[in-house]
C-alpha cells in the first residue's frame, strides 16, 4: 500500500517509454522490503515521500523545493548542492534531499562492478534515486542528508578511488563525446584530452575562485555529439587542416549501391537510389566537390570540414591526417543577457599525431601526465590566459561570453594572445565606428589649437 | 536507523584525507576491444534502428545496442543494467551524451539474444525498460533538466514533459524516417541548465507573473544590492517598506512592466520566488543545431509563446510538438534539419505548416539583436 495515492503521476506509467514513476515506485518497494537488511542511513520511505512531493506540484503546479543551503564536504566549494522541500511535516523522508554529483568517467564508460559499488553506497546512504547523467555530465546522486555526506565522500575516495564533480563558481566536471575510441570521425583523444584536463585543474574544479561557472567540453569532430559549441565557456572541436582522405573504389561502392549511405541512417523510409550529385556533391555547403568520370574531386583548399560527405560515406571518406583542435569561447544558455554560441578564436591548434602513447606504456601517471604536458602545451597556455583575464577583470557572475561581449573580441584577442584574422567575423564590421589606439595614428593625438589656429581663422 | 560510520572522523577531518582525484581512469572501463582498436576504426554502420555496428582497420568488430533511458533511474534499475551488461558485455555498458544506454557486444549472435531479452523487461506500470532505437534520422532521447522532482526555481516538471513527449513521438525513437535527426531537449527554467537553446525542438519552462515580494524576511535574508545587481532589465531598486505591524524594513520595488520573470532575482534572494499554477507553464522553440554539418549551428527560435502545465501528460504540448514534426517530415529534404528547411520555406511558410499561431509574443524586443530578426527586404511569401 503506497504512503500517498498519487493518482496523477500513476497516469505517466502507462505508454511505451521508461517510466520514472514505476521506476521510483519500484525502488520504494524494494526498501520496503529491504532483503538485504540494511540499516537505510536516510528515511527508508524517501522515495515515497518524493512521489508524494511531486504529486502535490502535479497538482498545484508549482515546485516544493527550497532555496539551497549551504551545505558540502570539507574544503571544497562544490560538488553538493543543498535542497529543502517546503512542505517538511507532510513528506519527512525529504526534508533534506542534498544532491552529490560525481565525476563520470571519460566516455562515460562504466563496468558493473564500478557501478554496483557506487549502488551500494547510495542505496545505505542515499535515496537510491540518480540521474544519469546531469546535464554537465556528471553521475547525479539524488537525495541524501547532511550527516551523510562526509561519509559518502569518505567512501567514495577511500574505496572507489573518486572524487566529486563540480558545482557553483568553479570548473564544473568537463565532459567529451566518445571520441576516438569508438568513432572513425573523430580527430583528437577526446577522453585522453578531458581527463588531463580535469586532473591538472583539479583545484579550479573543487574550490571557487571564478567569477562564476566555467564549462569545458570535448568534442572529436564538427559533428558536435556533446554541443561544446552551445554549452561550454571554452569548446574544442577536433578538426583537421590537410586533404580529406578518399578512397576511390569505396566512393563507388556507395555510388553502386553497395555501401548504404550515411552508413543506413535513413534505412526506415525509402527515399530512392543514392545519388551522389543530389546528395553530396549539391549539399557540399562551398561547393567544393565534383564527381567527374567515376571518380570525386575534393578543392580542400574550399572545404569547411562539414562533415556531411564524411558522414554520408564513412567508408570512403576520411578526416585528413593533419589534425588538432578550434577552439571557441563563450557558449552559454539565456540567463542573463541572451543565450550564446562559442566564438571561434583559436581556429587550429595542433595535435601531435606521433605522441600517441596511452597510459598503459607508462611506469607511471605521473609520467603519462608529464608526456601530456608537452603534448597538450599550447592548450594549456590558452586556457590559462583566458582564466587570467576573465578573473581579473570578470564581474561577479558574469559569464565567460558576456565579458567577450562588454569589452569586445578585439580585446578578447589581444588578451588571449592570439592574432585577429578574417575567420573571426562572419563579415567586417558594417560601420566605421573605430576605436584607434593613439599610438596607430601619426603624430598622436596631441595637438596645439594654436598651430591649429596658423592655419584655419576662429 | 543507527549511524553507521565509514571511518571519517568528524573530530579530524583532514585525517587521511584524500582530495583531488578526479574521476577514475578511462582506460580501466573500456572493454578490451575498444582499447586494443582505438583510435584506429574504420567505419560504422546501422544494421538496424538502435544497433550499430563499428569496424576497426584491423577487422575487429564491436555491436551497440542502445536503449532509451529515464534519466532519472534508480539503484534498482542500474543493478538490472549490471546484470545485463554481465550476462552479454563482460560487465561493460555506456551512456550516451543524450542519456541513453549501449550495450557492447563482440558478436551479431549475442545482439540478437540481447535484443530479445531487452524487448521482454517491463516495468510493473507497463512501461518498457530499456527501448531499443535512438540512432540516425529518428529522434532520440531528450536531454533534460529536473523540474518538479528536485528543483527550486522550474516553471514546469522535467521528468513528466519528457515522458509525454517521447511516448507521443516513440515511433520515430524506434524508426529512422526523419529527413535528419531530430534533437528534442527540455529545460525547465530559463537558467537552461539543459541547454535547449540550439535545439531542433525545444521545451522550455516560462514564468509569467514577476516575484511576490516578502518584505518582512527580505533584508534578513538576502544581499539586497545583489538582488538589484541581478536583473537583467534593471526592474528592481532598493526602496522601504512599511510593514502592517508599523516597522519600516529596508527591501526591494519591482517596476513589473520591466520584469521578463527570469527567476535571475531569486537565484540570488530566496525572498522573491516567482512560481505560480497559472502564471507557469511552456515555451516551444525549434530550429536549433549544434552540428556544424551543412549549415552552421544555430539558435532555436520562440515558435509558441505559452502552454499551460497540463499535468500530467501536457496534452496540447505532445499534439504541437507532433504538428511540427509531421509538417517537417513531409516537407524537408533529405539531410535538411528542420531549421535548415524552416530558413528555406520561410518562417512564415512554417507556422502556415505547422498550423501555428504567429503572435505579437513572437517579435523579438530584446536588446539590439532584436532589430536583426526583421525583416528588411522585400522577400517574403503570401
Amino acid at each position: 500500500m503506497a504512503k500517498h495515492k498519487t493518482p496523477l503521476l500513476d497516469q505517466l506509467e502507462s505508454g511505451p517509454w521508461p517510466s520514472f514513476v514505476s521506476d521510483i515506485k519500484q525502488e520504494a518497494a524494494a526498501r520496503a522490503k529491504n532483503v538485504k537488511g540494511l540499516d537505510y542511513q536516510i528515511p527508508a520511505d524517501v522515495c515515497e515521500d518524493l512521489l508524494g512531493i511531486l504529486e502535490l506540484s502535479y497538482k498545484d503546479g508549482t515546485t516544493h523545493w527550497k532555496h539551497g543551503g549551504i551545505v558540502g564536504v570539507f574544503g571544497y566549494g562544490g560538488g553538493i548542492i543543498g535542497r529543502y522541500c517546503d512542505k517538511p511535516l507532510d513528506f519527512p523522508g525529504v526534508a533534506a534531499f542534498h544532491t552529490v554529483r560525481v565525476a563520470q568517467p571519460g566516455g562515460k564508460y562504466y563496468t558493473s562492478a564500478y557501478l554496483r559499488q557506487l549502488m551500494d553506497i547510495w542505496d545505505l546512504r542515499g535515496s537510491g534515486l540518480t540521474n544519469m547523467h546531469g546535464s554537465t555530465g556528471d553521475i547525479i546522486l539524488l537525495g541524501t542528508t547532511t550527516p551523510q555526506l562526509e561519509e559518502i565522500f569518505y567512501q567514495l575516495t577511500h574505496e572507489m578511488n573518486q572524487d566529486l564533480g563540480g558545482s557553483g563558481s568553479n570548473l564544473r566536471t568537463p565532459a567529451d563525446c566518445i571520441g576516438s575510441s569508438r568513432c572513425e570521425y573523430s580527430c583528437i583523444d577526446t577522453q585522453e584530452l578531458c581527463y588531463y584536463l580535469t586532473m591538472r585543474y583539479q583545484d579550479e574544479l573543487h574550490r571557487p575562485a571564478f567569477p562564476y561557472k566555467f564549462k569545458f567540453k570535448f568534442d572529436g569532430c564538427p559533428n558536435g555529439c556533446v554541443c561544446s559549441i552551445a554549452r561550454s565557456d571554452l569548446s574544442f572541436i577536433g578538426t583537421w587542416k590537410d586533404a580529406i582522405q578518399i578512397n576511390q573504389a569505396e566512393v563507388k561502392a556507395y555510388v553502386d549501391g553497395q555501401s548504404p549511405a550515411g552508413g543506413g541512417s535513413h534505412s526506415s523510409r525509402d527515399w530512392g537510389k543514392f545519388d551522389i550529385q543530389k546528395e553530396v556533391i549539391d549539399l557540399c555547403p562551398t561547393k567544393c566537390m565534383a564527381y567527374v568520370n567515376g571518380e570525386l574531386k575534393i578543392y580542400d583548399k574550399e572545404c569547411t570540414r562539414c562533415m556531411h560527405c564524411i558522414n554520408v560515406m564513412p567508408k570512403a571518406l576520411k578526416p585528413g591526417k593533419e589534425k588538432g583542435v578550434s577552439i571557441l569561447c563563450g557558449a552559454k544558455a539565456p540567463i542573463v543577457d541572451g543565450a550564446q554560441m562559442g566564438t571561434l578564436i583559436r581556429p587550429f591548434i595542433a595535435v601531435d599525431q606521433t605522441m600517441d602513447k596511452q597510459l598503459s606504456d607508462f611506469d607511471s601517471e605521473d609520467e603519462w601526465v608529464e608526456y601530456l604536458d608537452e603534448k597538450y602545451a599550447d592548450i594549456t597556455e590558452f586556457v590559462e590566459l583566458v582564466w587570467d583575464y576573465w578573473m581579473e577583470e570578470g564581474k561577479n557572475r558574469e559569464r565567460l561570453g558576456e565579458l567577450m561581449i562588454r569589452e569586445g573580441l578585439q580585446k578578447f584577442l589581444e588578451k588571449t594572445e592570439t592574432d585577429p584574422m578574417a575567420v573571426h567575423v562572419q563579415h567586417p564590421r558594417t560601420n566605421p565606428y573605430i576605436f584607434w589606439k593613439e599610438d596607430e595614428v601619426d603624430g598622436g593625438w596631441e595637438r596645439d589649437i594654436e598651430e591649429y589656429r596658423k592655419a584655419h581663422a576662429r | 536507523m543507527a549511524f553507521i560510520s565509514a571511518g571519517y572522523n568528524p573530530d579530524k577531518p583532514m585525517e587521511n584525507r584524500i582530495t583531488d582525484i578526479g574521476p577514475r581512469h578511462y582506460d580501466e572501463f573500456y572493454p578490451e576491444v575498444i582499447k586494443k582498436n582505438k583510435g584506429k576504426w574504420s567505419h560504422h554502420e546501422i544494421l538496424e534502428p538502435g544497433v550499430l555496428v563499428h569496424v576497426a582497420e584491423s577487422g575487429d568488430k564491436i555491436f551497440t545496442v542502445r536503449c532509451g533511458g529515464a534519466r532519472l533511474m534508480t539503484v534498482t534499475h542500474i543493478r538490472e543494467i549490471c546484470d545485463i551488461a554481465d550476462k552479454y558485455c563482460n560487465g561493460h555498458v555506456r551512456f550516451t551524451t543524450r542519456n541513453n544506454i549501449e550495450f557492447l557486444v563482440d558478436t551479431l549472435d549475442k545482439v540478437n539474444a540481447l535484443k530479445a531479452d531487452l524487448a521482454q523487461r517491463k516495468f510493473d506500470g507497463g512501461s518498457m525498460k530499456f527501448p531499443v532505437g535512438g540512432t540516425g534520422s529518428g529522434i532520440s532521447n531528450i536531454v533534460h533538466t529536473q523540474g518538479w522532482i528536485h528543483c527550486h526555481t522550474p516553471a514546469t516538471d522535467a521528468s513528466g514533459t519528457v515522458k509525454a513527449t517521447m511516448d507521443a513521438v516513440f515511433e520515430d525513437f524506434q524508426s529512422m524516417k526523419m529527413p535528419a535527426k531530430l534533437r528534442i531537449s527540455m529545460a525547465c527554467c530559463l537558467n537552461m541548465c539543459g541547454a535547449v537553446h540550439c535545439s531542433d525542438i525545444a521545451i522550455l519552462g516560462y514564468h509569467r507573473k514577476p516575484p511576490i515580494l516578502d518584505h518582512e524576511y527580505l533584508d534578513k535574508v538576502c544581499e539586497i544590492p545583489l538582488a538589484v545587481a541581478s536583473c537583467p532589465t534593471a526592474a528592481i531598486r532598493p526602496s522601504k517598506v512599511e510593514l502592517p505591524n508599523g516597522t519600516t524594513v529596508n527591501s526591494v520595488a519591482v517596476k513589473n512592466e520591466r520584469c521578463m520573470y527570469c527567476g535571475n532575482c531569486y537565484t540570488m534572494c530566496p525572498s522573491m520566488p516567482l512560481s505560480d499554477k497559472e502564471g507557469d507553464g511552456i515555451v516551444l522553440m525549434a530550429g536549433g543545431k549544434v552540428s556544424n554539418r551543412i549549415s552552421a549551428p544555430k539558435f532555436s527560435k520562440v515558435v509558441v509563446a505559452f502552454l499551460p502545465n497540463e499535468t500530467p501528460r501536457w496534452p496540447t504540448m505532445t499534439e504541437t510538438i507532433k504538428k511540427m514534426i509531421n509538417a517537417y517530415s513531409n516537407g524537408a529534404n533529405k539531410y535538411e534539419r528542420l531549421g535548415d528547411w524552416a530558413d528555406r520555406i520561410g518562417w512564415e511558410r512554417f507556422f502556415e505548416v505547422c498550423e501555428l499561431d504567429f503572435t505579437h509574443h513572437l517579435i523579438d524586443d530584446f536588446r539590439d539583436a532584436a532589430y536583426h530578426t526583421w525583416r528588411q527586404s522585400t522577400l517574403f511569401k503570401f
